[in-house]
């Protein structure tokens, strides 16, 4: 069912895939099917793609030693690993492969680290190495001298989670997929031929359906049949310090695990941060996304033990994000049992966002094993370009602003973003309607001063651009009004 | 007796006001302070600085005073009367925008220019 | 184009420090601003309290502003607005851009430094909780209220009871607000005392000191928050929680130096400051950089920002003149007990000057008490009394070349209590 129908008055469209979630797994799978001859469609409830776990994880691209060898997870990290760097240079996305280091802080961590080491080799990871406590210091001075060992991956990177996911789905929507923001799924009937999905913007009739839908993931399997696994959501909180802190570590610095738990990271960010975490505490839902004291003293004092001149008053910034741990081990990558022509890609924990590309790669498979008839556009404009003023030469920056003064004025002081990339990301192909969606797609905000400068003028450039009243406009998702009413009587509220 | 900080400047002086004996003062750096510290007691007043509407300029709001302190009982009907004002550009800095409001002597007065 | 002054920044400190140049000769300067006027903060600060050491009279924010901004306008000195340095470069090259005039390069002979400072925001002092909309720095509330004409919430926790949480406190509430508590984690106010009583006091709203926002709640929009008292170690005491169903925060913990072109300059920096180390005219490191205001250490009183920016004005008139004093001596100030840091941090000992003025601030609230200047040698070369000291109070003392003379090695300025 590859051909489009509109059977006129009353009838809906039909789609051949619709996809539930444009998170990194969704937007992931939109943009390889947008390489296809199909109607698709991508249901996202909140008012802007990457809001939930892609917009607040570690940001690794992970080697792969980690997951067991003969796991989806083993197969599809490594794969993914291998894409991320063409892909984010095709969509210029920010990458950086810095490599990564598992770090022994005593002989007891030791033979974890050949542990790794041989899981990692059987899972086909290139490039590894073990150290010793010296030449680990040498390639990181900043290491506790209680560091007697390192696993280095050479591959491992990091990456702007999403930045990605929402260049894929830029590039999927560009390439003819249909994006339906606000659009919460509430209920799936199954018609044997076809899905009816009821969403809170109404009903909509696909062939396929694709549950992507994150921490949701067990609710939307329960909406067709008996729930296939359960949830156990569990939230990881951080810190982002400021970029006077970013080259105190070259590679991500992970932790043996102890009895204690996962141990927590040390990385450089894309953006020249540091970020430090997370911990790993049961989530009260699926949408739990709080910092609490004690978890970010857990984090303090874990993260210490690998960077002790850590200062963590150095910080911008703390988030926590909410990863689906599920009853399974692995990824939830296969079809419904209760239904089959819905796909589930769930349980999309760690390491899901470096697994990602490949994750949809493999969906693709699964899908024409499901019947989906999968018959390559002719053309398809896979490319993205962006801007990033502060990058560009003397040369290139005077010239750019003669081409649109706008690229002159900057809006964004600590991360020097100027208003002609504010006003390109309001007119890209998914426009963001908040504070925050700007800040994902142009940088404005996530410096220093976190939008303290910069707020009341990205506002006033969203109002404008979008012709919108200056209060409607959200910090982030929809309900989070910044502006409660004008002084002086207004009329505006 | 009573124990007051004077706002009359940045110092804040702590001042003693006796109120049974003329509410003299002490603890006064200087002679205004001798003043606020009476007044605070008899009939306190505060200078009272706010916004109201500016039309016809790029700046949408005009920040104004009270040119004097206000009764404090009056502040808030100060501010509901600053509500209803708008000031129209061209205005100078100082240019008064209400004249003796509320029964008083105060004037509203721009405290900064409002060009075309 | 070349200038042979440029001023980064049209704030007071940059305002002060043009008009000083001019006055002083300097014919070729002009002032660097990123917003669309003259004026700096001093336009969102419509409050009064301002220019009563400078012009003995009391003037409000703009008025301040207004009239260096006048004076200004008599000059020749030229304005960039809109426009953003990008970078200053050893050799005294100001990068700017602007839609107007687009990638600029400006090679001066003296650079005055005036950027003034940014909020300490939530994430310096990592406030748990979610992360609804409705936290604000009280600064970017301010402008909001009172250049763009919003209410940013209509149930208010401030959280600092620094000046600018103070002022902004009585601000919300004139607009309509209920501002239901001010919280302090310090066992003082950090903001000057006339400000609780009338920007507190006067409207009934509690002060709450040695406790802090330990939990922030709420899923879009901030709901309430949960305050707690707190230790001298500044960690919540658990059982004292209080909880207030609020809808915004204002958040007044501080303000920190904005000094990313110095640093990238190369300029030395004093970590106590967070600021550029300069000379008693406010020269820094880098020969013919001048620091003002703001981006040296946080002030409390405007006056003090244009004295210093003018001193900072006439130094670098005197810089562009060709009458920059060759390899001198150099008398490096410390602070001794109790006293967190000293501007200037040194003193070119062998320049035309008669009196220094020091400033610094204290560690602690002191009641009455001597700051006592003494040498390396240990001997006390002045003493002067003081009924109270306190860390939000910044302090000055003008020292004499005589006392500079006397002075074996450096000097150390020291708090002595009085016995209690």
């Amino acid at each position: 069912m590859f051909w489009l129908f509109y059977f006129g008055k009353g009838q809906k469209t039909m789609y051949d895939v619709t996809i539930i979630g444009c998170g990194i797994a969704g937007a992931s799978l939109a943009y390889q099917l947008s390489q296809y001859d199909l109607r698709v469609l991508v249901l996202e409830r909140e008012n802007d793609v990457s809001m939930g776990t892609t917009k607040a994880n570690s940001a690794i691209v992970h080697a792969g030693y980690d997951p067991e060898y003969g796991t989806l997870m083993a197969k599809l990290n490594v794969r993914g690993a291998e894409m991320m760097e063409p892909l984010c240079r095709a969509l210029s996305v920010e990458y950086r492969r810095t490599g990564s280091f598992v770090i022994a802080l005593n002989e007891t961590d030791l033979p974890h680290l050949q542990k790794l080491y041989k899981n990692g080799v059987k899972n086909g990871v290139p490039g590894l190495r073990l150290l010793s406590g010296e030449e680990a210091r040498a390639m990181e001075p900043h290491l506790a001298d209680t560091v007697c060992g390192a696993l280095l991956a050479p591959s491992a990177g990091i990456v702007d989670p999403w930045g990605l996911c929402i260049a894929e789905a830029e590039v999927a929507v560009r390439n003819g997929v249909e994006l339906r923001l606000r659009s919460e799924v509430r209920g799936v009937e199954d018609h044997g031929g076809r899905y009816v999905v009821h969403t809170s913007s109404g009903d909509v009739e696909t062939a396929y359906l694709v549950n992507c839908s994150g921490t949701h993931g067990h609710e939307i399997s329960a909406m067709v049949g008996p729930r296939e696994w359960d949830a156990h959501p569990s939230r990881g909180e951080y810190y982002l310090l400021d970029k006077s802190s970013g080259g105190l570590v070259q590679h991500v610095i992970f932790q043996c695990p102890t009895v204690r738990g996962k141990g927590v990271l040390v990385s450089p960010t894309v953006h020249g941060n540091l970020i430090v975490g997370p911990n790993a505490q049961d989530a009260d839902d699926a949408d739990d996304r709080k910092t609490t004291l004690s978890g970010l003293d857990e984090v303090a004092d874990s993260s210490r033990r690998s960077v002790p001149c850590l200062d963590l008053r150095q910080s911008i910034r703390n988030f926590a994000g909410v990863r689906a741990v599920t009853s399974e081990s692995d990824f939830i990558l296969r079809p419904s049992a209760s239904s089959p022509r819905l796909l589930h890609i769930c349980g999309i924990k760690s390491p899901g966002l470096t697994a990602a590309p490949a994750i949809a790669e493999y969906a693709l498979e699964l899908l024409g094993g499901m019947g989906l008839t999968l018959c390559r556009k002719s053309s398809w404009d896979g490319g993205r370009e962006r801007i990033c003023f502060r990058k560009l030469s003397e040369t290139e920056k005077a010239e750019l602003i003669r081409r649109d003064p706008r690229y002159g004025r900057v809006i964004c002081r600590c991360e020097t973003i100027t208003e002609g990339e504010i006003v390109a990301a309001i007119h890209s192909p998914i426009p963001p309607c908040s504070i925050d969606g700007i800040k994902r797609r142009a940088g404005a905000g996530m410096g220093r001063c976190q939008g303290g400068f910069c707020g009341p003028r990205v506002l006033e450039l969203l109002a404008r651009e979008l012709g919108s009243n200056p209060m409607q406009i959200p910090q982030d998702g929809d309900g989070t009004r910044l502006l409660i009413e004008e002084t002086k009587g207004g009329d505006r509220k | 007796m009573k124990e007051l900080i004077c706002i009359t400047c940045p110092r804040g002086c702590h001042l003693t006001v006796d109120e049974a004996h003329d509410y003299a003062v002490t603890g006064n750096a200087c002679p205004r302070g001798a003043e606020y510290g009476r007044n605070e007691l008899l009939h306190p007043v505060r200078t009272v600085t706010s916004t109201v509407r500016a039309e016809g300029s790029a700046i949408r709001r005009l920040p104004v005073k009270t040119d004097r302190p206000l009764p404090k009982e009056k502040i808030f009907d100060c501010i509901a009367l600053l509500n209803t004002i708008t000031a129209h550009a061209p205005v100078n800095c100082g240019a008064v925008l209400a004249a003796k409001i509320l029964g008083t002597d105060v004037n509203i007065v721009a405290t900064r220019a409002l060009p075309l | 184009m070349n200038y042979d002054l440029v001023v980064i920044g049209g704030g007071p400190a940059g305002l002060a420090a043009a008009n000083a140049a001019w006055e002083d000769g300097c014919r070729s300067i002009c002032i660097v601003e990123r917003d669309r006027e003259l004026g700096g903060i001093l336009n969102q600060c419509i409050h009064n309290g301002f220019g009563l050491h400078y012009f003995k009279e009391e003037l409000t924010g703009p008025e301040y502003a207004g009239r260096f901004v006048e004076k200004l306008r008599a000059t020749g000195v030229a304005v960039r607005l809109d426009a953003m340095v990008l970078d200053i470069t050893r050799d005294r090259q100001v990068h700017i851009v602007s839609s107007g005039s687009g990638y600029e390069v400006l090679e001066a002979r003296a650079v005055v430094l005036a950027m003034g400072c940014r909020e300490r925001t939530r994430g310096a002092i990592a406030i748990p909780g979610t992360r609804p909309a409705g936290v604000f720095t009280a600064g970017t509330a301010q402008r909001y209220l009172n250049i763009e004409g919003y209410m940013v919430g209509k149930r208010v926790v401030i959280l600092g009871s620094g000046d600018i949480g103070l002022i902004m406190a009585r601000r919300m509430t004139l607009e309509g607000a209920k501002v239901l508590a001010c919280v302090e984690v310090l066992p003082y106010s950090g903001g000057l005392t006339r400000n609780i009583v009338q920007c507190l006091n006067d409207f009934d709203i509690p002060l709450y000191l040695s406790h802090t926002i330990t939990d922030i709640q709420g899923r879009n929009r901030v709901e309430r928050v949960v305050v707690s008292q707190v230790g001298s170690d500044r960690r919540p005491i658990p059982g004292t929680e209080m909880t207030f169903d609020c809808d915004t925060v204002l958040l007044s913990v501080g303000l920190i130096p904005e000094n990313e072109l110095s640093r990238a300059a190369g300029i030395v920096m004093d970590p106590r400051t967070n600021g550029p180390v300069v000379y008693e005219n406010m020269e820094t490191s880098l020969p013919g950089v001048f620091a003002c205001g703001n981006v040296v250490h946080v002030h409390d009183l405007v006056d003090f920002v244009t004295a210093e920016a003018t001193r900072a004005g006439k130094a670098a008139a005197a810089c562009c003149a060709g009458t920059h004093p060759a390899e001198q001596r150099v008398l490096p100030l410390q602070g001794g007990n109790l006293v967190g840091y000293t501007v200037p941090q040194h003193i070119h000992l062998d320049a035309d000057f008669s009196v220094v003025e020091l400033f610094f601030r204290v560690r602690a609230v002191c009641g009455a008490s001597r700051i006592v200047l003494t040498d390396e040698t240990g001997a006390q070369l002045a003493a002067f009394p003081r009924q109270r000291l306190a860390p939000g109070e910044m302090e000055n003392l003008r020292l004499s070349r005589a006392l500079l003379d006397r002075a074996q090695g450096s000097v150390t300025v020291s708090i002595e209590e009085a016995a209690k």
